[in-house]
């Protein structure tokens, strides 16, 4: 079964969200939230007679990416129309770009399972957002289209790979990486919804290559894959074979379905823009753009390993995500004991924020007040296994940890008296076992464990146990 | 005093001395226009409350000692351009109703120099024809003879500039739309340098071609306008840096070239002299001649048709009644209510420029349209930019043919293009050209056509005053539409 050669291509579309306005007008960037069609312009709306104009910081951005990519950035860019009629499209055609994109020819280094593999990046190009088709209720059942053209115009930016990919595995792997690059590079935010989305391709060795359109989150893509892939083996098991032709990802339904022919057999008519001159990219605005590229994920994996002596595997969950990394820095700058913070961060942390499906900057805390509970547990106020307890209500609640302690009342018992009233009582509840630990030593570790569970295991078992294990030593010497 | 027969720079001067009211140039106007638009049909729609408001602003903007080198002047808008708050159609029933919510770069220019417009006139639908016949509005008149085409696209603002309905006008020009219908009119048409005029609110036909720019009686009036519409504009991407300027001179020294292929075969003899009169005339002046060969000249209709409807096939399709115009048929499929609408809201000709120019474009035949006519393009652009690195300026007839008679041409297409003959390689290299008045053949209006190097419209317009000068053709009005 897997043997069966897979070969995978994505194209993803990256809204640069810090950009402030629009790719070809001066509408704000920001439009999520916004009441339907207020965030447009003559321009967006395309409107008759209206023309583009282009947003040169987008370009820059876009240089940024292409560098972090290793592409080679063409001197001469130049803007297409790709014209189709879709109703989310204020001009019936977008402008992207074809011939003379922005930068071609990169690659990504990837990690599955520890092993390293290089994607090859095909091009990089800049184009506009469509609108958003809204619907009432489900497709099917909706009597009408809406269509909001606030996302009209928006800055995508599209990065093609060669079908290098063997597994949906590797293609989750690549978009991780290529949206940590992203936001370290602080252009795309890939927290926002659909600020990043994808087409892939896909074809199995013996049949055609197949794509998948209308992947609305990365998150997708994986499953998106994994459907496809089982859909087209079956097809070759049983003699069928796999027709060329393009489907879309069904996120509701979790399956993939063919588009009508009309839609597939589209010839976009690709030509120059005509309102838009070629840009000309100089050799000094890269070496400058270039100068100023801040630490990219792959060097700061290295740094992480050889500042705070983490393993390459925490290093790189960490650089996963950009926030998450500088949540771990910050909280080692405060607490300085990298081991833990990693180990504090990267288990227990992410396990709940996947939990919660919620991202590093929806913390209602910082680093600062996570240093805090781990400077409780240093102190002996309260047990890792309290600390993790409290970490959680942390992340429901946004409480001070020393608060939740209190509250909670989960404060450790490291008092001898206090731990002793308690073996008292156990000692009285299970004489029998008091009993048999006289004799057989390993009923001493049962002993241990009521009187823990008497204090809501508040109690240190250390002393806890040093306590206990004296009393049967004493009760033995007495019955000698 | 007879407001109309009054140059712009006239009203201007008259309006500042306080002898004579931007309200009643306005009214003189409004009133005449009414008169003769039902003869005539130049105006698609009359803006009378508009032109009538501006009109009592400026009076307090006059008071306030706020003017404007356009004060108190009204204009006769192409219907292609958007005007905020005034119905812009381009003469298509898929426009009806639309009113735009804003100003073109240039109404906004002219505004704030004091223009009131005072119309927006009938066109070719989408400025795609020679004549103002294929217009959902009905065909304007030539004012020199009612039973004749105006010429066209901008046939409506010839027309009105003509009949004194309005003493200056906005035209476009892609590929001869100011100066055919200047042609045929006997007024003055210039289609100024490409990326001298923004083209932000005109109405894209095929944006790597067009540009606005001012048709009128007068050369000085012509001038004048200039100075309001160049000027570069963050929002048109295309534009140069530059800024009209002309002082007029001498035409002692002035270099012409004449090229022989657009007198000969296919151009109406009497044409031919008329212009050859022109020549003369400028040599009598002390400028000289030398004819030259156009080789190219067999190539140019096809380069231009083929680059025009690409362009218009990609630029028209945002028409599908989604965001304005005619509402969609919602008991439709998205893609029937698109059918639907555009099938019946385009004229034939736009139907038949989108659909050659949507083959033009399409996978396989790109390389051998397309891309061929933009290489052609390059050849036709190098080779007039080498004849004018000998010559000042290139003449030529404006039309090969006087004004003909409506109906006459226009069921057959070919026929119809031939009118851009002599036109399209302006556009095609992007050069100014102008038409000038050059005399009438059985009372039809002719144009004589200058193209000049990029940025050289001073010296157009120096050459089109020297005829003005001596000819006074500018002078002569129609009978048919004196009150």
């Amino acid at each position: 079964m897997s043997d069966i050669k897979v070969k995978i291509g994505l194209e993803c579309h990256c809204q640069m969200t810090s950009l402030k306005t629009k790719l070809f007008c001066r509408c704000p960037a920001d439009y999520r939230g916004k009441p339907p069609n207020t965030n447009v312009c003559p321009t967006c709306l395309g409107l008759p007679g209206s023309l583009p104009y282009l947003n040169r910081r987008a370009v820059e951005e876009a240089i940024k990416v292409a560098l972090a990519l290793n592409c080679k950035i063409n001197r001469r860019m130049v803007f297409y129309r790709k014209n189709y009629f879709y109703p989310d499209l204020s001009k019936n055609f977008q402008i992207s770009q074809y011939d003379y994109p922005l930068a071609v020819d990169g690659q990504v280094t990837i990690n599955v399972n520890g092993t390293d593999k290089v994607i090859r990046i095909k091009r990089v190009h800049i184009e506009e957002d469509p609108g958003r088709i809204v619907y009432k209720g489900s497709i099917e059942s909706s009597p009408y289209t809406l269509v909001d053209y606030n996302r009209m115009g928006i800055a995508l930016l599209e990065v093609v790979t060669e079908p290098d990919m063997e597994t949906p595995t590797e293609a989750k792997a690549f978009l991780q990486e290529l949206r940590s690059i992203l936001e370290h590079l602080d252009v795309s935010d890939g927290s926002l919804e659909g600020s990043m989305r994808c087409d892939a391709n896909i074809s199995i060795e013996g049949g055609s290559r197949v794509e998948i359109k209308n992947i609305t989150s990365f998150k997708e893509v994986e499953r998106a894959l994994s459907y496809e892939i089982i859909r087209q083996r079956n097809l070759l098991r049983r003699g069928v074979q796999v027709k060329r032709e393009t489907r879309h990802w069904d996120e509701v339904r979790r399956v993939t379905v063919a588009l009508r022919a009309k839609e597939e057999e589209m010839d976009y008519r690709y030509f120059p823009e005509p309102d838009l001159v070629p840009i000309e990219i100089a050799d000094e605005m890269i070496k400058k753009i270039k100068e100023q590229l801040p630490e990219l994920p792959a060097t700061r994996r290295i740094r992480l390993v050889k500042q705070y002596g983490l393993t390459e595997y925490e290093a790189r969950v960490l650089t996963s995500d950009k926030h998450l990394a500088d949540f771990f820095e910050k909280l080692v700058s405060i607490h300085g004991n990298p081991k833990i913070d990693c180990n504090l961060v990267i288990n227990e942390l992410l396990r709940l924020l996947n939990e919660k499906n919620i991202g590093v900057r929806d913390l209602k805390f910082t680093p600062l007040e996570v240093s805090e509970l781990l400077r409780m547990v240093d102190e002996g106020t309260i047990s890792w296994k309290s600390a993790k307890y409290v970490l959680r209500k942390m992340v429901e609640t946004g409480e001070h940890p020393r608060k939740i302690v209190e509250i909670e009342g989960i404060r450790r018992i490291a008092s001898i008296e206090e731990i002793e009233k308690y073996v008292d009582m156990v000692f009285e509840k299970y004489r029998e076992d008091v009993e048999e630990a006289l004799r057989e030593p390993k009923v001493v570790h049962k002993l241990v464990g009521e009187v823990l569970k008497e204090t809501k295991m508040l109690a240190d078992p250390k002393i806890t146990f040093q306590i206990v294990s004296k009393r049967i030593e004493k009760l033995r010497e007495l019955k000698k | 005093m007879d407001v109309t027969s009054l140059t712009a720079k006239q009203i201007v001067k008259l309006v500042l001395t306080g002898s004579l009211s931007p309200v009643d140039v306005v009214e003189t106007y409004l009133d005449r226009a009414k008169k003769l638009n039902p003869k005539i049909n130049a105006f698609i729609t009359i803006a009378e409350e508009h032109a009538r408001r501006s009109a009592e602003e400026l009076e307090k903007r006059l008071k306030k000692g706020f003017p404007g080198k356009l004060i108190g002047v009204p204009i006769a808008v192409k219907d292609v351009i958007s005007t905020k708050g005034i119905e812009t159609t381009c003469a298509s029933k898929i426009l009806k109703g639309y009113v735009p919510p804003y100003d073109a770069t240039v109404i906004r220019r002219l505004k704030a120099e004091g223009a009131i417009i005072i119309g927006k006139t009938n066109m070719d639908e989408f400025a795609m024809g020679s004549s103002t016949e294929l217009s959902a509005y009905g065909p304007t008149r030539n004012p020199w003879n009612l039973e004749r085409v105006v010429g066209g696209s901008s046939g409506g603002s010839g027309a009105a500039v003509a009949a004194r309905m309005a003493p200056i006008a906005l035209g476009s020009d892609t590929g001869g739309s100011i100066r055919c219908p200047a042609s045929f009119c006997n007024i003055v048409g210039l289609k100024p340098t490409y990326g001298t005029v923004s083209r932000y609110g005109l109405i894209s036909y095929a944006c790597s071609l067009e540009q606005i720019g001012p048709m009128t009686v007068d050369v000085n009036d012509c001038a004048l306008l200039m100075e309001v519409i160049t000027g570069k504009d963050c929002f048109d991407s295309t534009m140069i840096d530059y800024k009209f300027k002309w002082t007029p001179r001498e035409v002692k020294g002035l270099r012409m070239a004449v090229p022989k292929e657009f007198f000969g075969e296919g151009t109406d003899e009497r044409v031919a002299n008329r212009v050859w009169d022109i020549i003369k005339l400028l040599e009598s002046h002390g400028a000289i001649y030398e004819e030259i060969s156009f080789p190219l000249a067999r190539y140019v209709l096809a380069c231009y048709y083929i680059i025009a409807m690409s362009e218009a096939s990609s630029n028209l399709a945002r028409y599908d009644g989604v965001r304005y115009g005619p509402p969609c048929d919602l008991s439709l499929p998205w893609y029937d209510s698109y059918s639907k609408i555009r099938g019946e809201g385009f004229g034939i000709e736009v139907k038949r420029r989108i659909i050659l120019g949507c083959f033009a474009l399409s996978a396989g035949y790109y390389g051998r349209y397309y891309l061929k006519a933009l290489k052609l393009r390059t050849m036709i652009r190098n080779h007039v930019l080498s004849i004018l690195k000998s010559f000042d300026v290139i003449v030529t007839p404006t039309t090969p043919f006087p004004p003909f008679k409506i109906g006459e041409r226009v069921e057959d297409p070919l026929a119809l293009y031939m009118a851009d003959v002599d036109t399209v390689v302006a556009n095609l290299a992007g050069v100014p050209a102008i038409s000038v008045p050059a005399g009438f053949i059985d009372g039809l209006p002719v144009g004589a056509q200058f193209m000049a190097n990029h940025c050289c419209e001073d010296l157009l317009l120096t050459v089109a005053k020297c005829i003005q000068d001596e000819t006074n053709f500018h002078t002569k009005v129609s009978k048919e539409v004196r009150l």
